[in-house]
């Protein structure tokens, strides 16, 4: 895999980041029964950082957890090994709550898919809105999302990256490029 | 011994199984073998992942709904060739709270009793497509034979006095969860050593994850050369508690009978039972652990069995998420396995 | 009648001191001379130049199965596993269905081994009725049947009382009592040794003192009565210390050991491989060990198989349920080749008195030897073949051999029984 461009720089990120959280508020209209679900692993600090904002200019610190959706994937039985599971915190109830899903690439749909299976477990959210950093289109399942950092579009044979301090050192998000063509479950990878 | 070759190829290239690959933090999560045969064939990393593995599905026991999908279609099949409610039932329910399907073939009811051989029961079970085998047995190498004949991955769930991997792991995760981590400890097995799988598979899991482990036992049942396990042998039960972080008592096991090993119960309790005067000798923060089912007032006093430091209850809970665990990772290597011989 | 010439291989021929290369001829049935340059004479020639000519080798502890158990073995495939694996006469144990305790029963084994013609059977008769321990067998019609010892093999000989009359009363007839020592109230159930192995398996173990306890009764007895004791399949260092001394006190013992008790231990068992499990047990390196040092210094008389031939069904259960017993015929002599002689525990004159010369003196059969007259009984080895042990293409009608696919050096090649080749290698 080659990097072909970079996307995004830490700043830009900041940016984008700090209007999805307003846009959050805003759409909402204010903060009440507000929630952040991160999907993992990349939409985990995502999530935080927007709690961090929306707790500057609202004072108010919105519930945030994370979600895995290994044990939700729709390709168990086609990938194998199994993959690593990893937490899935939500200490607060999402009974009649806004939760806002957040991940770092939007794709094929089919993350958010498993994403909407394992929130509905945990309960009846009133409604599911969803914040992506990157929508690079390709979408399999009739999935969009409510707030988008950047659309990006791209060819199969693109992959995007995306990078995050806590994970990778820096914030960043790079285009990548790869010989073939494969199907991925979707992106914030290889 | 286990099957390691095919799933040595690892995780699935891309272009291979529906063209599907990991996102790179989701790194493939790994056994050596298709089967769980015994805690002596793990590496402390394997053990590792299995601990960590349990500790994420610990939670999905407390959601409303205690149920994810991840096994959907996957079939389950128990082979209880020995009455066991307990592990049986953990099981059971570890399946199905992972959506597989599960069937239970309990000795009384299979076709054991008609003078099938293990083989031949293999073998028709294998006929019909089973993902996991589970298998009780009274014999030791009772799940490696199984594990011989079937592609299914088996887990063994105790073959007589030799080993009872999920017992020790689920031991493991209750101590980790309490001591933070096992290096280091001073763990204590006492009661019946000699005919105890549990005490094996703890043996073998406890020092592969850096502890001391000290066994004690009347010298008639303690097994011969057991230091060539790697533990120190103590004939007393005080000098061994001495600096406990944990102690396990085991079952004595009333219904083997015999007159040889040690007198009385009564006798029996006085030497080796875990009563609150000698749980004193050991740490202060000690735990106390029992695979269960106890025999009160024979290898544990009741005040100790209900008392602050029995974590009993806990090892109940973590055999379920243990056992969740070891279904979730061995599906895996079975289907790693299987796109293997298909690509061959 | 037939004639052969053996031409130019080593003759090695402990009776006789001899070991050189020379010619040996056997006329009609019988060996008429060995020296150098022979002429044929009509004679068939065998080259055999580069082996190795012995006394035909003898097998005093083989279980053939016959009458009773044929799915297992029969007088007919086992004899034929026997010329084989380079013996020339083989001696079965009475353990059979029924057993060997009536002369009946000794007379139809010799009828078949008979009609098989491939190598002469010696039965063993049992020392006790039905073997059960309780009552003295018709020892003296077992001896005039053909019976050359006696021996309650499976199981030990019940009581000192009844070894005390037995071997006491077998002094009559100059015929050995052959014990399988194994205190059975210390072994029960235990299917392999006891051990570090059998702890880390979780298997009861069958502790060697199983089989020190009843050698030191016997020992007793023998000294006590003066019979003729012969231990069979001796594992355990103890018992092997206890008969060293007590040949040195001159006590009339005698004993035996098996390939697999010297070649393995128990460690092969980790494998769950049923085909390890044996009666007595493999035991611990320390004890492969004094094995090996007792058949280096005469401590043992005899290498014996114990074949112990089981259908392969018997042996696909669980490892406690299958049964005891490793077929040996087809591998012994290439195990005792390969591991001693090769490796320098022994010299080949030993192996062969191991083999030939010993087992003939212990059942008082005329053979064992090369001097003029005696029976034309011989074994060849080529001790430079190397080849792989094939359970499949054994000549026994079972298979459960741990050595399968072993690579061992130093075979036999021809098997001769009265002067005939009844078995010669392939290729």
């Amino acid at each position: 895999m080659r990097k072909k461009a970079t996307i995004m720089d830490a700043r830009q990120i900041d940016r984008s980041l700090s209007r999805i959280a307003h846009e959050i508020v805003e759409r909402n209209h204010g903060t009440d029964n507000l929630a952040l679900v991160g999907i993992r692993s990349r939409g985990v600090p995502l999530a935080e950082t927007l709690q961090h904002k929306i707790k500057e200019f609202e004072g108010v610190e919105i519930p945030t957890g994370s979600v895995d959706i290994t044990l939700y994937r729709d390709d168990l039985s086609q990938i194998a090994p199994n993959p690593v599971v990893q937490a899935t915190e939500l200490d607060f109830e999402i009974e009649s709550k806004v939760v806002v899903l957040v991940d770092d690439v939007l794709f094929t749909g089919r993350t958010i898919r498993a994403a909407l299976d394992a929130l509905i477990d945990y309960g009846r959210p009133r409604a599911i809105e969803l914040a992506v950093l990157i929508d690079r289109g390709h979408r399999e399942f009739p999935i969009r999302a409510d707030f988008v950092g950047k659309n990006v579009p791209t060819s199969l044979l693109e992959v995007i990256k995306v990078q995050c301090r806590d994970i990778d050192g820096e914030d960043s998000v790079l285009m990548m490029e790869v010989d073939d063509v494969v199907r991925q479950y979707d992106d914030g990878g290889e | 011994m286990p099957k390691t070759k095919e799933a040595e190829a690892g995780p699935a290239a891309p272009g291979d199984a529906g063209d599907l690959i990991l996102p790179v933090d989701q790194q493939a999560a790994s056994l050596k073998s298709k089967d769980l045969l015994g805690i002596e064939y793990l590496d402390a990393d394997e053990i590792q992942l299995i601990l960590d593995t349990a500790h994420h599905f610990k939670e999905i026991s407390q959601r409303p709904i205690k149920k994810v999908p991840t096994l959907r279609g996957k079939s389950v099949i128990n082979l209880f060739f020995e009455p066991s409610t307990r592990t049986r039932t953990s099981f059971e329910i570890a399946a199905k709270r992972l959506s597989a399907d599960t069937q239970t073939i309990s000795a009384s009811t299979s076709s054991m009793v008609k003078g099938e051989t293990l083989i031949d029961t293999a073998r028709n079970i294998e006929a019909m497509y089973p993902d996991l085998l589970i298998i009780r047995h009274a014999f030791p190498g009772a799940a490696h034979m199984l594990a011989r004949t079937c592609s299914a991955a088996v887990i063994n769930a105790g073959d007589g006095a030799h080993e009872h991997p999920t017992q020790a792991l689920l031991d493991a995760l209750t101590i980790r969860d309490h001591k933070g981590s096992i290096e280091g400890l001073r763990v204590v097995i006492c009661g019946d050593i000699a005919h105890s799988r549990v005490a094996r598979s703890n043996i073998h899991c406890l020092r592969k994850l850096g502890a001391t482990v000290v066994v004690a036992a009347p010298p008639t049942l303690m097994p011969c050369d057991v230091e060539a396990l790697g533990v120190e042998a103590f004939d007393r039960l005080e000098p061994a508690l001495e600096g406990a972080d944990v102690v396990m008592t085991l079952r004595i096991q009333l219904e083997r009978g015999g007159k040889l090993s040690f007198p009385s119960t009564r006798e029996y309790f006085n030497l080796f039972g875990l009563s609150r005067d000698k749980l004193a000798l050991a740490k202060d923060d000690v735990i106390v652990m029992h695979p269960g089912p106890m025999n009160r007032g024979v290898e544990i006093a009741s005040d100790v069995a209900d008392g602050p430091a029995s974590v009993i209850l806990e090892q109940v809970s973590n055999g379920l998420a243990v056992r969740m665990a070891v279904l979730y990772l061995l599906a895996g290597v079975g289907a790693a396995k299987k796109n293997v011989e298909t690509a061959a | 009648m037939s004639k052969l010439l053996l031409k130019g291989g080593r003759v090695v021929d402990p009776a006789q001191g001899i070991d050189q290369t020379a010619d040996l001829m056997i006329d009609d049935g019988l060996i008429s001379g060995i020296g150098s340059d022979l002429d044929a004479n009509g004679a068939d020639v065998l080259d055999v130049s580069g082996c190795v000519v012995a006394p035909g080798f003898i097998d005093m502890h083989v279980h053939l199965r016959e009458p009773g158990q044929e799915h297992k073995e029969t007088i007919k495939t086992g004899t034929a596993a026997a010329a084989a694996g380079g013996f020339t006469g083989v001696a079965c144990m009475p353990n059979t269905s029924p057993v060997n305790d009536h002369r009946a029963v000794t007379e139809l084994i010799i009828e078949r081994a008979d009609e098989a013609g491939t190598v002469p059977v010696y039965p063993i008769g049992c020392v006790s009725v039905g073997q059960q321990g309780e009552a003295l067998a018709e020892i003296g019609e077992l001896v005039d049947g053909g019976c050359v010892a006696v021996s309650d093999d499976g199981y030990p000989v019940a009581t000192a009382e009844l070894m005390r009359r037995a071997l006491e009363y077998t002094r009559m007839f100059d015929i050995p009592v052959i014990e399988h020592c194994e205190d059975l109230s210390l072994t029960g159930t235990a299917p392999m040794n006891e051990g570090r192995v059998s702890t880390a398996l979780g298997f009861k173990g069958h502790p060697a003192a199983a089989e020190d306890i009843i050698v030191a009764r016997d020992l007793v007895l023998a000294e006590l009565t003066g019979g003729s004791l012969h231990c069979a399949h001796i594992s355990s260092a103890g018992a092997l210390r206890m008969i060293r001394d007590a040949k040195a006190r001159g006590i009339n013992v005698t004993c035996e050991v098996t390939p697999h008790h010297f070649v393995l231990t128990d460690e092969e068992v980790r494998s769950f491989d049923t085909n390890t499990k044996t009666n007595p047990p493999l035991r611990s390196q320390a004890h492969v060990d004094a094995l090996i040092e007792a058949l280096a210094d005469g401590t043992v008389d005899a290498i014996v198989t114990d074949h112990a031939p089981h259908h392969a069904d018997e042996k696909a259960l669980e490892f406690d349920l299958a049964p005891f017993g490793i077929v040996g015929l087809e591998t012994a002599v290439p195990l005792a080749c390969d591991r001693l002689l090769h490796r320098g525990h022994v010299t080949l004159q030993r192996l062969v008195e191991l083999l030939s010369v010993n087992p003939a003196r212990i059942l008082r059969l005329d053979a064992g030897d090369l001097s003029e007259g005696a029976v034309g009984n011989v074994t060849v080895l080529d001790l430079e073949r190397t080849a792989t042990v094939d359970a499949a293409a054994f000549a026994s009608k079972s298979r459960n051999t741990p050595f399968d696919g072993w690579e061992l050096k130093g075979w036999p090649v021809f098997t001769i029984v009265a002067g005939e080749v009844v078995w010669k290698a392939p290729g």
